[in-house]
């Protein structure tokens, strides 16, 4: 018994004389820093920032490998504990949240039949999957089943959705979706995004010049969610209430539900949703990211300019815009007649844009007040050059000094400065594209008794859009085609007839095109006292000078500012360009998409000294989703906007069209086809489902 | 010859984990994932050897000279529980990769049934020195090889169809049974 005492008392003296002996000898001292972050931390042990449990996270933290916020399982309350413990200060840390591009759901097709264990990645072990579509959804819910934040619910068609609020950025769904489709991004990463080719995209998206996720509002609007619609649209144009109103909208040009049926009312839809959020009287919160440090100048407050600033702003970026004009807008303030962009509408629109911490100087011109030398001493590190295309194109004919004699521009600048135009009764417009639209339905609205808009070539030749085409006929304005003025005749300095010639269209030429010329002696007098030429525009260079910093700056031939393609940087590395000024007039949403390509190319020329350039960068339109049929579609009409009388707008500038209603709105927007990558393609889902069988043939012949 | 015999019969044989049913709780505890397996396997490993080898030595020339064979248990424990935390403080100190990599697995082995279970058993089936050393090294392989194949089969269950009831430690149990019954399949080996 004594024996067995000592024994291991002795035994357990020698091992505490031990333990004690080496904890001295082998001591390592711990980091007081980590016991105290990890207290700060939930101790949750979730993994979600990507270390083995809560100590590896603060062994990280304090060590200064991993930023206080990496903490997802907590929110922000544990970020500000971890970064108070570690004497650092959090500001608003942008959040990434998961979002998967595929649209495919249900409707894409399967290639087997598959009956085995209802999980993603147990089927993808399964030639990757059933559906045939390779980067598609297979829509077993595994993602759904791995958000710890049930962030995730699986949609009607089989198609997760992500809810942004309760999204924790932890990336769980994007470690088990065997198909990697779902990504982790930030406003800040979905900013200085481009279309690539290998992405999913449907048609309206490739042609959208702004790039605008089309499907995704619609479909936002569909299930009526129109805050997220609005995002969405804002993530790529901030302008969706103007762009609403006066885009002529490539993307319906090109929807596929237009090639069995009409096309789905894209542009009523994205001005339903914008009308909503103006209805709502209060601007939606966008993200905006902390601040850089870095200032910009933003020259010309058009859609160029505003687009640019905004992106700007929202990465984080001091901007100031400076613009000639006493507001801000360009050509959609001074160049859109009211009846079809109300002024106040525009106002609201910039309102939200300035709001976001937009400094502005109006009344200021590039060139006489303000220079780069200016900008430069200003601390201004870059300058965005936006300055459209403000220039009207002489008719270059006698008598053009006439009292009566307009060009386009002024004309419809002249409404919004205060100083409606004088104009008399019997009104001749020249030209066929939108400035010359506009200023004839305007001199109608102005109380011209007869407007004729004399245009050299035909009817389909008329670059102005359609619709406004259609509109201005049945106001009643005559049309004079094939037809172009030669001489303004005048009694007393003001005008009083107009000589012009008629012309034809000759044969094509090898490209195609019909070239107007004059039919000899066809000379022929027309009655008129006013006459507005909108026969085309160009930049108005007149801002560069001599031995100043600006004379290094590129003109083109046309008049334009020379500018790389790929990164719309000019010949002066820290001016970059876009919009008007850059392509030549071409329409808002152009511009718009420039804005924010040269945002990008700004926001990594200041960030990191050199612009990447875009990957895979699409440009034309991906073949494949052109297909040409779509099976089973019924014939559903294509929503209208009411529109006021053809009596009573004129006279006066009353807004002619007016939005969609919820519900209407609701039935166009299930109008959309949703267009994938090939999901909606069943000509190619054809061929390839022939070619797959033929592939299955081949290898069971081997078999036998 | 022998010694082979030897290291088949702990390895396949009389696996530590599926014929004698001991380490059952690291054994479900630690098995969810292939990466934490392998660490604990190999800290079992570790421990393993080296404790037979210092309980070897505490019989030897401690226990059985006084005639106290009967405080094995007890001793053992002891002994076991301070030389892991030794190892610990050394490692942490002195081998630091190491630690890193079986740091965390080490606490868990403190008081493991298994480690325990070895040692007791080369006492109890009076082996030579080298052959104990053989003998706890094969059955620590194992271990780990059990514990491999059951976190294999376990990350499986990940998306597998299992009934609810069936969910979790349930289904782990049941597959550990099915496991234990294809290793006796190999008792007619030796």
């Amino acid at each position: 018994m004594i024996n067995a005492l000592i024994v291991m008392g002795g035994i357990g003296f020698i091992a505490a004389l031990l333990l004690g002996v080496a904890s001295r000898v082998f001591y390592v001292k711990e980091n007081p820093l980590i016991i105290e972050v990890e207290e700060a931390l939930p101790g949750a042990n979730c993994g979600g920032c990507g270390y083995a449990g809560c100590h590896a996270a603060a062994v990280a933290i304090a060590t200064g490998k991993a930023p206080p916020n990496i903490c997802v399982g907590g929110g922000p309350e544990v970020s500000e504990n971890v970064a108070a413990v570690m004497g650092m200060k959090i500001v608003a840390k942008e959040p990434e949240l998961a979002s998967t591009e595929c649209c495919g759901g249900d409707r894409a097709i399967e290639k087997f039949d598959y009956d085995g264990i209802q999980d993603c990645r147990a089927a993808n072990m399964l030639f990757g999957g059933t559906k045939l579509c390779e980067r598609g959804c297979l829509g077993f819910g595994t993602c759904v089943a791995s958000c710890p934040f049930d962030a995730i619910v699986m949609g009607p068609d089989r198609l997760p959705i992500f809810l942004p609020d309760k999204c924790r950025g932890c990336g769980n769904c994007i470690r088990n979706c065997p198909k990697g489709i779902i990504s982790l991004i930030s406003s800040t990463a979905k900013i200085l995004h481009f279309n690539q080719y290998s992405e999913c995209l449907a048609p309206c998206r490739q042609k959208c010049p702004a790039q605008i996720d089309v499907p995704a509002y619609i479909e936002h609007i569909r299930e009526g969610r129109y805050k997220e619609a609005i995002l969405t649209i804002k993530e790529r144009n901030p302008l969706p209430l103007t762009c609403g109103r006066v885009c002529p909208h490539p993307c319906e040009e090109i929807c596929r539900r237009g090639v069995e049926d009409e096309p789905v009312a894209i542009n009523y839809l994205k001005r339903f949703v914008a009308d909503w959020e103006m209805n709502q009287d209060k601007h939606l919160d966008v993200s905006v990211a902390a601040s850089t440090g870095y200032k910009v100048a933003v020259i010309g407050g058009g859609p160029a300019g505003l687009s640019c600033a905004y992106f700007l702003r929202r990465l984080g970026h001091k901007v100031t815009i400076y613009e000639k004009m006493p507001k801000l807008g360009g050509m959609l303030r001074y160049g859109i007649p009211e009846y079809r962009l109300p002024k106040k509408i525009l106002d609201w629109e910039i309102e939200g844009i300035i709001n976001l911490g937009i400094d502005v100087r109006c009344n200021v011109k590039f060139g006489e007040d303000f220079d780069l030398e200016f900008l430069k001493a200003a601390g201004f590190d870059a300058v965005f050059c936006g300055i459209g295309a403000w220039a009207s194109r002489d008719m270059k004919i006698e008598g053009e000094d006439l009292q009566g004699v307009w060009d386009g521009i002024d004309f419809l600048a002249r409404f919004h400065l205060g100083d409606p135009p004088k104009i008399g009764k019997r009104v001749i417009i020249v030209g066929g594209g939108n400035t010359a639209i506009d200023a004839a339905r305007s001199s109608l609205r102005l109380g011209a008794e007869k407007v004729t808009l004399m245009y050299r070539r035909s009817r389909d030749e008329m670059p102005a859009n359609e619709l406004e085409i259609v509109a201005a006929e049945q106001e009643g304005i005559e049309m004079l085609f094939l037809a172009a003025p030669v001489k303004i005749l005048g009694q007393d300095g003001k005008m009083i007839q107009v000589e012009y010639i008629k012309m034809r269209l000759t044969d094509p030429d090898p490209s195609g095109r019909r070239r107007p010329e004059p039919i000899p002696s066809s000379e022929t007098l027309i009655e008129a006292d006013t006459i507005i030429a909108a026969i085309g525009q160009f930049p108005k260079i007149d801002f560069i000078r001599e031995g100043k910093l600006i004379s290094n700056l590129k003109i083109t031939k046309w008049n334009t500012i020379d500018g790389k393609e790929s990164t719309l940087q000019t010949e002066i590395p820290y001016v970059f360009t876009g919009g008007d000024c850059f392509t030549g007039p071409a329409i808002a949403v152009d511009a718009i998409g420039a804005g924010r390509y040269a945002a990008r190319s700004i926001h990594f020329f200041l960030t990191e000294g050199e612009i990447p350039p875009v990957e895979d960068r699409q440009t034309k339109l991906i073949r494949e989703t052109l297909f040409e049929s779509v099976e089973g579609l019924t014939h559903v009409p294509r929503a209208h906007q009411p529109e006021l009388e053809v009596n009573y707008r004129i006279g006066n500038f009353e807004e002619v069209e007016h939005t969609l209603t919820p519900d209407a709105a609701k039935r166009e927007a299930e109008r959309c086809l949703k267009c994938g990558l090939i999901c909606y393609n069943r000509e190619l889902l054809e061929a390839m489902g022939r070619e797959m069988a033929s592939v299955g043939d081949s290898a069971e012949a081997k078999k036998e | 010859m022998e010694y082979i015999l030897l290291i088949i019969s702990a390895v396949l044989v009389n696996n530590i984990l599926l014929a004698q049913y001991l380490g059952n709780c690291p054994f479900l505890g630690v098995s969810k994932q292939m990466d934490t397996a392998l660490g604990m396997g190999t800290a079992v490993v570790f421990t393993m050897t080296l404790a037979s080898i210092i309980t070897w030595a505490v019989h030897r020339w401690i226990l059985a000279p006084f005639d106290l064979v009967f405080l094995q248990t007890i001793a053992f424990i002891l002994v076991i529980a301070s030389l892991v935390q030794f190892v610990e403080i050394f490692m942490k100190k002195m081998m630091e990769p190491l630690y890193r990599a079986l740091g965390i697995f080490l606490p868990l082995i403190t008081t493991n049934c298994a480690v325990l279970g070895v040692a007791l058993l080369c006492i109890k089936k009076e082996y030579s020195f080298p052959q104990m050393v053989i003998f706890s090294f094969a059955s620590g392989l194992g271990f780990a090889l059990a514990l491999v194949l059951f976190a294999g089969l376990r990350e499986r269950y990940a998306i597998s169809r299992i009934p609810k009831a069936l969910e979790g430690t349930a289904i782990g149990l049941i597959t550990a049974g099915f496991m234990s019954l294809a290793f006796f399949g190999f008792k007619g080996m030796t």
